[in-house]
């Protein structure tokens, strides 16, 4: 059965109120002053270390994003931290905030289809992550150019540039996944604390026990034991399990993408790094290549996780 | 006239439960249609599978001659929906509210902000309309939601139980709100449980029970049906032997007399022409004439307690 009209119309409309609502919520408020404060402390601990190898460091300004100085983590792991809680608390309550005010009959009483609603809710958090993000990244040049004193490269700009796209990436998994916890679960509390704790799950547990399971299924050969060395068939399940966690994802981008010394991700073996100069720097074309595939898998996640959302808000019944 | 709601064998079950089992009517182009029952008898789930936001389980529906689950775009576009208590954006005001439902309707600005200002006047919320709606009573919400369907001109109005939680004059006001709809030539399609309130306004009544419409017709005719005759006409006059001049009236079925000169006439329908004719043509003094319109609150207590009965001789049996 064909539907007849676009599925886009009103999408623009749902888009821009969203995106005004998003803008002056108060909770976005708090969100950006946590995003900022902590970034900004982060950053200005990392550029007075930075500051004295300026002179050596080809990519001094890339080290501003990956660089911690005790005891405040780096800029990037402060990010890959605040970016979930961010989308998180832009889409827990998209869907059953509508329920609950009981707009949702009246809403797609209007000459649209569900899908423009759930869409336009999905372009408001993103656009609105990327304003924050972007300001972010505005913010962490400024800063840099004030107290460094020195331009950014070319190819810094588009290094930072390609972490701002994958940061954005990231981000819209999480938006997507809090969506889908906002259609399947009627109280915006029990969504968001749902998906606050499949992200902690992910992000702090997971890596903590992907060894012991790679361990399970592919014991090492006694072999690598006795030489105490890693058996490399448990480290590739190791690793593709580790995989499954879209922060471990997130953060091998970010290792290629701001890092050029990357030159693999994961474990290496000999002969891959066989004529390879070790601590040369890589072209941005050649470490993007090395991202790609993470890119990509977060990318088709969020895909996977809009459309579980969709088919389950396609049968939805509307009444309160 | 072409039916612009026709709904056949509709039917739509919940599991194993039906919440509407295959019901059929239809409502004419300018027709004020209620449909009323006790709660959970079917109607929302009646009138949401018209909009097209539930699927229909089994039989069909058409509204405007179009099949809303196939064409929902086209039959929301022409047809405004009031649901059960509508809500709007609390921190949005009134104008706000109504921009963004028109932007959904696709209404350029011009039109939007000429509309808006327009229907808010009309629905007397004009200087609310940059007030938060969270601030709003029940009725002005009522009002804001009569002013979304003025704005999209639609050519059905379907209001769920649109005078719930309304004080009298509140109700009045809207009722005359729904005429006026229907003098600007608007299909109206109304539910409700409150049975003497909407009677005024409907042409035509469907009453649904447990998913099933258990009559349907006007008023005056349901009263027919159910409570035999549905017209008391109080006479009061002077003059010699008029009971029984008054009891050969056609229609007219008992004439009992209440007091000095006072008769009460049941009947099928309004005589009190053919009773004046009575009184003057027996050379009688005509003091008072008066009706009282069958009231669905009886016959719709009159047909439950029926139904009941014939039940409870059912489980007898
Ligand atoms: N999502 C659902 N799942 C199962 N049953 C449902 C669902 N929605 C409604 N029902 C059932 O369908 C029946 C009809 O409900 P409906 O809301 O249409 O009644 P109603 O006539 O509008 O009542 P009211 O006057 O209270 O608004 C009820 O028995 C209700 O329990
Ligand atoms: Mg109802």
């Amino acid at each position: 059965m064909r539907r007849e009209g676009s599925p886009f119309s009103g999408l623009g409309a749902v888009t821009t109120k969203e995106l005004a609502d998003h803008l002056s919520s108060a909770r976005m408020r708090v969100l950006e002053w946590l995003i900022v404060l902590t970034a900004v402390a982060a950053l200005i601990g990392t550029i007075q270390q930075v500051r004295d190898t300026v002179s050596e460091d080809p990519f001094v300004f890339l080290k501003l994003f990956t660089e911690a100085r005790q005891p405040l983590p780096s800029f990037v792991s402060i990010l890959a931290f605040l970016i979930p809680l961010m989308a998180i608390g832009l889409g827990f309550d998209a869907v059953n905030g509508e329920h609950n005010r009981r707009t949702l009959s009246r809403v797609l009483s209007q000459p649209i289809y569900r899908d423009a609603l759930l869409m336009g809710k999905f372009l408001a958090g993103l656009i609105t992550l990327a304003i924050s993000l972007v300001v972010l990244w505005l913010l962490v040049i400024g800063l840099g150019l004030l107290l460094l004193g020195v331009p950014p490269s070319t190819e810094e700009v588009l290094r930072s540039f390609a972490f701002l796209v994958v940061a954005l990436a990231y981000a819209g998994l999480w938006l997507a996944a809090a969506i889908l916890f906002s259609i399947v679960f009627r109280s915006p509390a029990t969504a968001a604390l749902t998906t606050l704790g499949l992200w902690l799950f992910l992000t702090v547990l997971w890596p903590a026990l992907s060894p012991g399971i790679a361990y399970a299924i592919s014991p090492p050969h006694p072999l690598y034991q006795l030489l105490n060395q890693p058996d490399p068939d448990t480290l590739v399940w190791e690793q593709g399990l580790a995989r499954l966690s879209p922060s471990t994802l997130f953060g091998e981008v970010l290792r290629a993408v701001l890092n050029p010394a990357t030159r693999a991700i994961g474990p290496i073996f000999l002969e891959q790094l066989e004529g390879a100069l070790i601590g040369s720097p890589l072209p941005l074309a050649q470490s993007l290549l090395i991202a790609w595939p993470q890119l990509v898998s977060l990318i088709a996640g969020t895909i996977v996780l809009f459309v579980v959302g969709y088919v389950v808000f396609q049968r939805q019944e509307v009444r309160a | 006239m072409n039916a612009v709601i026709e709904a056949r064998n509709l039917t739509k079950r919940y599991g194993d439960a039906s919440a509407v089992d295959g019901i059929s009517f239809s409502v004419a182009g300018g027709e004020i249609f209620g449909l009323l029952g006790p709660n959970g008898a079917g109607k929302t789930t009646t009138i949401l599978m018209m909009l097209g936001l539930t699927d229909v389980t089994d039989g069909e529906v058409r509204v405007l001659g179009l099949d809303p689950a196939r064409e929902p775009l086209k039959v929301k576009g022409h047809v405004g929906y009031l649901p059960d208590s509508v809500s709007f954006y609390d921190n949005m005001t009134a104008a706000e509210n109504l921009a963004y439902t028109a932007r959904l309707m696709g209404l350029d600005r011009a039109e939007r902000e000429a509309r808006i200002k327009e229907e808010l006047e009309r629905v007397q919320l004009a200087d609310v309309a940059n007030k938060p709606v969270g601030t709003f009573s029940r009725g002005m919400r009522q009002r804001l939601g009569l002013a979304e369907i003025l704005m999209k001109k639609a050519e059905v109005a379907i209001l769920d139980e649109p005078t719930s939680g309304l004080d009298p004059q509140a109700t009045e006001e809207l009722l005359g709100m729904i005429r006026d709809l229907k003098s600007h030539n608007v299909t109206v399609l109304l539910s409700s449980h409150l049975l003497d309130r909407v009677q005024k306004v409907c042409d035509r009544v469907a009453l649904f029970q447990a998913g099933k419409i258990a009559l349907i017709g006007t008023v005056s005719e349901l009263a027919r049906q159910v409570l035999g005759s549905g017209f008391a006409v109080e006479v009061e006059a002077e003059g010699a032997g008029l009971a029984e001049k008054l009891r050969v009236i056609p229609g007219v079925s008992s004439v009992e007399a209440t007091g000095v000169n006072r008769f009460r006439m049941l009947a099928d329908r309004d005589v009190r022409p053919e009773a004046a004719n009575v009184v003057v043509g027996a050379g009688g003094k005509l003091r008072q004439l008066s009706v009282d319109e069958p009231s669905l609150d009886a016959i719709y207590n009159r047909f439950f307690q029926k139904q009941n009965g014939a039940g409870e001789v059912r489980d007898a049996a």
